[in-house]
């Protein structure tokens, strides 16, 4: 038996405005930007819905439905589901329906994507908790498998998932931590009993996700029997072959005339079309497989950059300083009682907002500036920090009137 | 190469620039005689031939007066008894005397003329000795007159030498657009080659001492921010928006601190205006400096703001950068196109402005990331990179000879 297992992650955060410090105290609308501004949320999300979403899922379904043995996991995001909600709700009921076939299945996680579990362990369950209670309220049932936000692992994290009762955990298959094993197998973290590990096969996943329009790659263009063989080459070792990557790779980070919809639809039907492949959940997985050994990660990996780790995110004075800025107010936010102050607080710790302050490769002008929703990392800062100061301002009249 | 000024008896940037770029384009292995058109010493130029197309003091270089681009060229009668009465067209004249004399002697490859003052000598070069032209464009007049008419012979003179010229140099993008758009010039007929910091910075021992401005000392132990702008005050720097961004500005935050270091024609008005606005304790008027002063209030500043509506390059940035001030500058300013590390914003947006002043003031986090940034990032500009690309200019034209 060999098994592709294929997870999806779908993500869109609310991004703040350009916030000006004249409006501190005076309005705090930093969320909503005209439509046709840069960081307006209605826009992106309408835009990526057309473009990725509506076309990726209606060939998602049309695959369960065509082929029983089809089987995909989704990370849906609670900043995604709040705008899907808003925007495009059919959205919704497409996934309901697709969990009801038995066949598709959500992974839990942060509802704001966030990095809280490095900040605040506290603020980190409060919105496991709040994502796994709007899964089951849209989905019907509870997220069993759990990621952490950009990937971000680590041994802390493993033993948390365990003790919650998880059944598996995600993470990167980064050499560095694998050596001469392989990524195609269930592992135990260690220190673990219970809990199953599922590694990112980054190289076949980063073929589709990053290398698949890329011209001065010289296997391009990639077709579905070139990579079948690749498929079955790397299950010379190991039978779990796990493609993890983002849901917006089909249409957005790859646009439609690259083919990448019709390569995906035909690596389907062709995977199955061959005897004894098959395709599996993140559940199903860490069930059917015995772990293959015990691997430890000490020190945090994530799916970004060549680094593999948080330095995206926290690396500058600017990210760590406004994010410890933002957790250290967490007790006095909750205790205001306002839901509206909460939510609004909380947007602030997707995980986003950190990343488009990201200076190390801002000079060269290349990933990280192209997807900023900012004009550069300073101005990004600053109106966050516009935002920060305003919530200060809202939760101290709340506290006085308390 | 036609030049109008070279350091010490600069004004701005143009004679810098050029000093800079003779010297980098010397180590190459080019020959260069630089025409000015005054006669003083230059004690940094011994790797080329500096020649004098008149007696004149470097003073009157630019005519009797600052030379303004709000008025039409007044005739004046040329009087070398009388240097005060020169007008600046008799002394261009002047020049052009002598550039055709040399040039009935010498044969040099190419011609490399810099700015308007000189393009007439470099046509001449062309239409009668057949000699390739290269113009480079350090500002237009349009740049000069903040946008508006300018001076028409000026434009003149510009589009003549830009439409003889064999190849054009750009100091920005941005320039290379005006002279596009202005002046109807074909886009692959102009090069952009950037400007870079005077290598005179690095070679200085040059160290701040602040027990020389206790003055500056205390407020920043008060907690001020200093935020200087440097240049002449012209309507091309677009000092009144930046003085009514700092305004809002003091009105949230009354610790910061406005150093105008320059002068010119919009002195007495920014003065005005900052007592109408409530701000004359918050700003600082310093006059024109130069030298020690001057980087002296490089260092004494926290933020470097370039206000420019108009800015062909902007090497007080790259200056400002160097004594580690956190940038800010104007999506207009040529410097904004190389220079990732800064806060920037539209000439005209205000609030824009006086938010990213606060947000640095306020967040030490932002100083120093942009502080420390574009330390790291204007170092890779360098005269030799630009002295490369000049070069292949000058490859690509010096078998092209008109006869």
């Amino acid at each position: 038996m060999r098994a592709i297992c294929l997870y999806l992650h779908m993500h869109q955060p609310v991004r703040y405005r350009q916030y000006p410090i004249f409006d501190v105290g005076n309005t705090s609308n930093y969320y909503t930007d005209d439509y046709n501004g840069r960081q307006s949320n209605q826009r992106i999300f309408n835009k990526v819905t057309e473009k990725s979403y509506r076309p990726m899922l209606e060939l998602l379904e049309r695959n369960l439905e065509k082929y029983p043995g089809f089987k995909v996991s989704l990370s849906i995001t609670g900043t995604w589901l709040e705008q899907a909600q808003k925007w495009a709700p059919d959205l919704i009921d497409q996934i309901r329906r697709m969990v009801n076939t038995g066949r598709v299945e959500i992974v839990g996680e942060t509802y704001y994507h966030s990095l809280a579990f490095f900040y605040n362990r506290d603020e980190f369950e409060d919105q496991v908790n709040l994502h796994a209670d709007t899964v089951e309220r849209l989905f019907g049932k509870r997220p069993r498998v759990f990621r952490n936000t950009e990937l971000a692992y680590n041994d802390g994290l493993a033993h948390w998932a365990e003790e919650k009762g998880y059944l598996g955990i995600l993470a990167e298959g980064w050499d560095k931590v694998l050596g001469w094993r392989s990524p195609n197998h269930v592992y135990r973290p260690a220190g673990c009993d219970n809990l199953r590990l599922l590694l990112k096969n980054y190289r076949l996943s980063d073929d589709i996700a990053f290398r698949f329009s890329d011209r001065h790659w010289q296997e391009w263009p990639l077709t579905v029997p070139k990579y079948q063989n690749w498929i079955d080459m790397d299950c010379l070792s190991g039978n779990l072959v796990n493609l993890f990557m983002d849901f917006e790779t089909f249409g957005e980070h790859q646009w439609a005339d690259t083919g990448i919809f019709s390569f995906m639809d035909g690596l389907i039907g062709s995977w199955l079309g061959q005897y004894e492949n098959k395709f599996v959940t993140v559940s199903e997985a860490c069930e059917i497989m015995e772990p293959a050994g015990e691997i430890s990660m000490p020190d945090t990996v994530t799916w970004a950059d060549t680094e593999r780790d948080l330095s995206a995110w926290l690396s500058n004075e600017m990210q760590s300083t406004s994010q410890q800025y933002v957790y250290d107010m967490r007790n006095e936010i909750l205790a205001t009682g306002d839901q509206g102050l909460i939510a609004d607080w909380r947007y602030l710790t997707t995980s986003d907002h950190p990343y488009s302050m990201c200076t190390k490769y801002w000079n060269d002008g290349d990933v990280h500036a192209y997807f900023s929703a900012y004009a550069s990392p300073y101005e990004s800062y600053m109106y966050y920090m516009n935002v920060v100061r305003d919530l200060e301002y809202r939760q101290k009249i709340i506290a006085e009137n308390q | 190469m036609l030049g109008w000024e070279l350091p010490p008896h600069n004004s701005g940037g143009l004679g810098v620039a050029c000093l800079n770029m003779a010297r980098a384009l010397s180590r190459q292995g080019i020959d260069i005689d630089f025409v000015v058109p005054y006669e003083a010493e230059h004690p940094d130029t011994k790797f080329m031939h500096v020649l004098h197309a008149t007696h004149l003091d470097p003073i009157h270089r630019y005519g009797g007066g600052a030379y303004s681009s709000m008025e039409i060229d007044k005739k004046q009668i040329p009087s070398i008894d009388h240097p005060d009465m020169l007008s600046i067209r008799d002394i261009q004249k002047c020049y052009q005397d002598f550039v055709n004399k040399y040039l009935m002697e010498y044969k040099p490859d190419l011609v490399h003329a810099h700015d308007w003052l000189t393009y007439e000598a470099g046509v001449l070069a062309k239409k009668n000795y057949g000699i390739p032209l290269v113009a480079h464009v350090h500002a237009t007049e349009f740049d000069r007159a903040g946008m508006r008419r300018g001076n028409p012979l000026i434009h003149e003179i510009e589009k003549e030498g830009l439409m003889m010229a064999d190849k054009i140099i750009a100091v920005s993008e941005s320039t290379k657009r005006i002279i596009h758009e202005k002046y109807h010039i074909p886009l692959n007929k102009i090069d952009v080659i950037y400007n870079s910091l005077d290598e005179a910075y690095y070679k200085s021992d040059y160290k701040y001492d602040d027990s020389l401005h206790k003055y500056a000392l205390s407020l920043k132990k008060q907690g001020y921010t200093i935020i200087s702008t440097v240049g002449r005050f012209t309507i091309q720097k677009g000092l009144d928006f930046y003085m009514n961004a700092a305004a809002k500005a003091v009105h949230k935050n009354p610790k910061l601190m406005f150093i105008f270091a320059g002068d010119g024609e919009e002195r007495n008005h920014l003065i005005a205006r900052s007592a109408d606005l409530g701000i004359s304790k918050n700003v600082i008027f310093t006059g024109f400096i130069r030298g020690r002063k001057l980087r002296d209030i490089y260092s004494v500043s926290d933020i470097f703001v370039m206000s420019s509506i108009s800015e062909p390059f902007g090497l007080t940035a790259l200056e400002a950068a160097h004594h580690g001030d956190a940038l800010i500058l104007t999506n207009q300013s040529g410097v904004s196109e190389v220079i990732w590390s800064a806060m920037k914003y539209d000439f005209w947006d205000e609030n824009k402005l006086a938010d990213e002043i606060l947000s640095i003031a306020k967040n030490p986090a932002l100083k120093n990331s942009l502080q420390n940034n574009v330390r790291e990032e204007y170092v890779k500009i360098s005269w030799d990179k630009i002295a490369k690309k000049c070069e292949k200019i000058y490859n690509s034209l010096k078998h092209k000879r008109y006869t």
